[in-house]
């Protein structure tokens, strides 16, 4: 009997592990087809983007020439000197509302992580995850419809003020739908997506580092200086590259509040200077013929490449970062 | 804006709605008494019939659906407002039995139709008569409900950036009795591709050639002032701030300042019946290739007494024989209705277009009546 119960244990032993390896493999397989599920799709895309950029870059220069010069009143007829100033104003608008996120989102990841009470600190994580939820539609219409005439008063305070700052020269425009305005509403959109990620890495910081940096006497901003922001650098970086990415492609919210114009111009608060791939596409695709749309999409061709390369960039910083 | 946005969501949860109920009586329909319908009678058409094309003509066409339900009960006509040219190339590509275009075909359009109709060539035909405002806003002035008097080199030099405050003397001459105040005048455009673009600076064109010396084109071609899309976008930027001036199809206007225009030697304010006084002093455009086409050529430099020159008119773009003839009927019954005083009146109360003016209605007739049917 007992030879028996032992034979049918190492039968169900047997099983079991035999299940274990059928899960295991089908699990594997599952994560396995995930992963390259990713890669085919972002191939696909780049293989769309090819195929239908192809007639505006391969087919007669003569037509492509006449529907850029159609898209841009007649400025333009090269796709070079179309894509440039949108791929400039692209970048332009993005590195500034990175550049007004990064040290507010910093600020507040270090203080919800540090600083504030347990409760307090609950509280604002709902918040920002809420924000962060919030469509970019919606950031489109707020800026359009509340922030453009709200902040006037105050570029036109900054123009007259720094206006000896190339950055800032004036006269502000009026109804400011300028780079400086866009900027700030992309800037509150990627806000929470920086705060969130940077919070949760300051909240793995090591407590045994800080405790040691109090107990050599430092203060609190020195223990987060020494023990918190280096150990969360390569996740600030890939935090901000995040924000950038989604503050490159973002259509909604620049369609609605910018004033385009075909220029490299850093005049952040005049109208009409700067444009981005994204809106651009969005603002000529409806009334664009089969040309018209392959240059468009030629153009989101470019997006897609430097997207590609500033994450690639992220990579190599976060890479040599934790080295 | 934001009525606007929320009346076309409407409008847009409405339509699903609709389509779908209708499409579910066709179904039912259809097999029973398709071969009753291949009948020329209108009233028993049945099936559904797309159109795609001007997002601007999208309101009359809702008000035109509604009229055309009392007419063929059984027919599901829906209306897709992608854009003037997606409109055509749908079109071109055989999906849509009609399309909508702020302005006529191209040549290379025309000789592209012959694959998709049955035989012959597309045509457009008007259905409106749009005005295009020039509407600023001015603290005491639009706030008053005054107009401000312009002659089109002005209108030409503010919108290319050459006058500059509202104090200049080439306005304050033109409008004695206004006390325009000294304020940066902000110009406001269209920032995407418009047909309202094309037909404004077409009006600068022919009337002030040496004020505006740009090409023709349906995308804004100079830096000046500020750049917002669609007619909403305009509209909403004009109020945003003291002293804009910017271009718009009037029944978007609300309660803007206009420009009153110089015609002649008068300046007429804007109004639907002065739009169709300057279609009325218009000629068909003859030179233009293909059968049946009606394109008005805007005599922008009328002289007519109460004419008001920068308006837009729109077509419809049909084919004179189809492949099924259930469309061919529709297409006739359709653009009947569109063009009948009857729908001329639902687009105006609709939409505030113009009518047509009553001396194009004989060629309207003579080019609906080359559809083949049956």
């Amino acid at each position: 009997m007992t030879s028996t119960t032992r034979t049918s244990e190492r039968h169900n032993d047997a099983l079991r592990r035999a299940n274990g390896a059928m899960a295991d493999r089908l699990f594997k397989g599952a994560a396995y087809g995930s992963g390259l599920l990713i890669l085919g799709l972002l191939a696909a895309v780049a293989v769309f983007l090819l195929m239908r950029a192809w007639p505006a870059v391969a087919g007669p220069r003569s037509a492509t020439q006449e529907v850029i010069a159609s898209f841009t009143g007649g400025r333009f007829d090269s796709f070079v000197h179309y894509v440039g100033p949108l791929l400039f104003g692209s970048v332009l608008v993005a590195a500034l509302a990175l550049a007004i996120a990064f040290f507010v989102s910093i600020g507040i990841a270090i203080f919800i992580s540090q600083y504030a009470p347990r409760r307090l600190a609950a509280g604002l994580n709902t918040v920002v995850d809420l924000l962060a939820a919030i469509p970019s539609v919606v950031y489109g219409l707020w800026g359009a419809l509340v922030l453009v005439p709200a902040t006037y008063p105050f570029w036109d305070w900054t123009a007259q003020h720094l206006g000896w700052i190339p950055l800032f020269a004036g006269p502000a425009a009026n109804p400011p739908r300028t780079v400086a305005t866009v900027a700030l509403v992309l800037a509150v959109m990627i806000l929470p997506i920086i705060t969130s990620m940077t919070r949760d890495v300051f909240m793995q910081a090591p407590w045994l580092h800080q405790e040691a940096a109090l107990a050599l006497g430092a203060t609190k901003w020195e223990t987060i200086k020494l023990a918190v922001l280096p150990f969360g650098r390569s996740g600030i970086i890939s935090a901000s590259m995040l924000g950038l990415g989604r503050a490159l492609g973002e259509t909604m919210a620049v369609l609605m509040i910018l004033s385009p114009g075909f220029g490299y111009s850093f005049n952040l608060l005049e109208a009409s200077k700067d444009q981005t791939i994204a809106a651009n596409i969005a603002a000529q695709y409806a009334e664009a013929n089969n040309l018209g749309v392959s240059v468009l999409i030629a153009t989101g061709l470019v997006l897609f490449a430097i997207t590609f390369g500033v994450n690639y960039a992220a990579r190599r910083l976060t890479r040599k970062a934790t080295l | 804006m934001n009525n606007h946005m929320v009346t076309r969501s409407l409008a847009a949860v409405c339509g699903v709605g609709l389509l779908a109920s209708l499409a579910a009586c066709g179904d039912n329909t259809a097999a029973s008494e398709s071969t009753s319908a291949t009948k020329d009678g209108v009233a028993s058409l049945t099936g559904e019939y797309a159109g795609a094309g001007a997002s601007s003509q999208q309101t009359a066409v809702e008000a035109w659906i509604e009229g055309f339900r009392s007419q063929a009960p059984n027919a599901t006509v829906a209306y897709n407002p992608s854009g003037s040219g997606a409109g055509v190339s749908t079109f071109l590509t055989g999906s849509t039995v009609w399309a909508g275009s702020d302005k006529a075909l191209s040549a290379e359009e025309v000789e592209r139709s012959k694959s998709v109709c049955a035989s012959g060539t597309a045509f457009d035909v008007p259905v409106y008569v749009s005005p295009i405002a020039v509407a600023f806003n001015l603290d005491g002035i639009s706030t008053a409900g005054k107009h401000v008097n312009m002659d089109a080199a002005t209108i030409a030099k503010v919108f290319n950036g050459e006058i500059t405050r509202w104090n200049d003397p080439a306005i304050t001459e033109q409008n004695p009795g206004l006390d325009l105040p000294n304020l940066t005048i902000t110009v406001v455009h269209r920032s995407d591709k418009s047909g309202t673009t094309l037909n404004f600076v077409s009006y600068l064109k022919d009337v002030a050639p040496s004020a505006w010396p740009h090409d023709l084109s349906e995308n804004w071609p100079n830096e000046v002032g500020q750049g917002a899309k669609g007619t909403s976008g305009v509209v909403s930027t004009i109020k945003q701030a003291n002293g804009t001036i910017g271009y718009a199809d009037f029944s978007q206007v609300g309660d803007l300042g206009t420009v009153a225009v110089k015609v002649g030697g008068d300046y007429t304010p804007i109004s639907a019946s002065a739009a169709s006084k300057v279609i009325a002093d218009s000629p068909v455009d003859t030179s233009v290739d293909g059968d049946n086409r009606i394109v008005v050529d805007i005599n922008h430099k009328t002289a007519a007494t109460g004419a008001y020159p920068i308006v837009l008119v729109s077509y419809d773009i049909v084919c004179p024989a189809y492949k099924e003839s259930k469309d061919a009927t529709f297409a006739k019954a359709w653009l009947t209705y569109v063009t009948s005083a009857e729908g001329q009146k639902a687009a105006q109360d609709a939409a505030g277009t113009a009518p047509l003016p009553s001396n194009l209605a004989g060629k309207i007739t003579a080019s609906i009546d080359q559809i083949k049917v049956g």
